[in-house]
């Protein structure tokens, strides 16, 4: 079964709910997508045994076969090739690597070769199998990283998938082939705002979902009014504690600051096991 | 010399449009006759890889000058490799920017002037989880 842990507006609580899920339950594989900042490290503290390079695939021309016609740069959507005379300049930055060019060059002047974006990390989170993705500094795209992760997911385990935050790509690719998508909220106007743009998100996914209201006790009800004209489940409230914030500066998970929260997070997961797709 | 001049509008009357990647039109000039023609610029709402897609717009159009305020490395690296010479830093109308050029007030830069997608505001692809 997988599980994604998404939220629409940063800094919700993503990392908070799905560390303290996969603290609380057995036979779990955690990944951490946010593969721009990923953080849940911090909590788990894994031993890192394997890095893989993830590679894009971009453009090398062989100037000799290169006839100019400028094909390549016309079929380009990102802009990343430009022919001058019977020269092209490649900006591997801005190729998404979709081999577009490669297959429309008349000449085939064109081959491919990898470009290194990003990593991907295994380890053991004592014995929770661990992986996270890290994007290099700079690059535009978290979603080739996504997508390598996806492979080395064991669906015979509970994986939990720590989702980046918003409703772009990157959660698109994280949130859309899990069987049960957790959008953790806060009780405020920007809360619910973003949390609406995930809820429309997972939806078109059809990925069946619920939602959790962390720093519960701020902010106001509309959180909880939406979601029950909407037919939303509310799967927890987590309260608005001085002890939780504490806890996270230090790097522990609420499980360990509230312990009574434990079952909490047991009795989600019989709930998420009954309404998840698999 | 044909002189491509970044601009708000479309004749000589013009505000320069201080982005080249993301300028709205430009003014092909040539500054010995001055016989003009304005071109929109079709990259100006490119979600990504405007400069590199104006850049070639204004090599197709054979101009052997480009006057702006700034210039993104992209652009530059594309005009650059054409062997169009750049001039950044100007401001005021079309008109004025031809007659500094003219009067040679202008100096030729050797270096980008702008990051990348510093003239793009707030669009689509800047900031975190942007397109992919």
């Amino acid at each position: 079964m997988i599980i994604a842990v998404a939220s629409g507006k940063g800094g919700t609580g993503k990392t908070t709910v799905a560390v303290s899920l996969a603290f609380s339950l057995d036979g779990v594989q955690f990944a951490d997508c946010d593969v721009e900042e990923p953080n849940a490290a911090i909590f788990l503290r894994p031993t890192i045994v394997e890095k893989i390079p993830v590679t894009i695939s971009v453009p090398e021309i062989d100037e000799k076969k290169c006839s100019g016609c400028g094909k390549c740069a016309d079929l380009c959507a990102y802009n990343a090739l430009v022919v001058l005379g019977t020269r092209v300049l490649v900006f591997p930055h801005m190729c998404h690597g979709c081999g577009g060019c490669t297959i429309i060059c008349p000449e085939r002047a064109i081959t491919e070769k990898p470009r290194e974006i990003g990593m991907l990390e295994k380890g053991m989170a004592g014995d929770m199998p661990f992986m996270q993705g890290i994007l290099n500094v700079g690059e535009p795209m978290a979603t080739p990283i996504i997508k390598q992760l996806r492979k080395h997911l064991d669906r015979s385990k509970i994986v939990i998938l720590d989702s980046p935050p918003g409703t772009s790509c990157p959660v698109i690719e994280t949130m859309r082939e899990s069987d049960f998508c957790i959008l953790v909220t806060e009780p405020t106007p920007f809360g619910l705002h973003d949390l609406q743009l995930a809820v429309e998100t997972v939806r078109e996914l059809q990925v069946p979902f619920g939602v959790i209201i962390n720093c519960a006790g701020i902010g106001d009800d509309a959180v909880e009014t939406y979601c029950h004209e909407e037919g939303i489940p509310l799967l927890m409230k987590i309260p608005w504690e001085r002890r939780i914030a504490e806890g996270y500066s230090r790097g522990e998970p609420i499980v360990s600051i509230m312990p009574e929260l434990k079952q909490a997070f047991i009795n989600l997961s019989t709930t998420i096991a009954a309404a998840s797709r698999n | 010399m044909k002189l491509c001049i970044s601009s708000t509008g479309q004749n000589l009357a013009a505000v320069i449009d201080p982005r080249f990647g993301r300028a709205t039109n430009y003014i092909i000039i040539d500054s010995d006759t001055g016989a003009f023609e304005w071109a929109e610029n079709f990259a100006a709402t490119a979600g990504g890889g405007a400069g590199t897609k104006a850049a070639q717009l204004v090599i197709n159009k054979g101009v052997q000058a480009v006057l702006t305020g700034n210039i993104g490395p992209n652009a530059f690296a594309v005009l650059n490799a054409a062997g169009i010479k750049i001039y950044t830093g100007v401001s005021g109308t079309v008109q004025q920017a031809v007659d500094l050029f003219k009067g040679g007030k202008l100096q030729a830069v050797g270096a980008p002037t702008a990051e990348a997608h510093a003239g793009s505001g707030s669009g689509s692809c800047s900031g975190k989880g942007g397109c992919a």
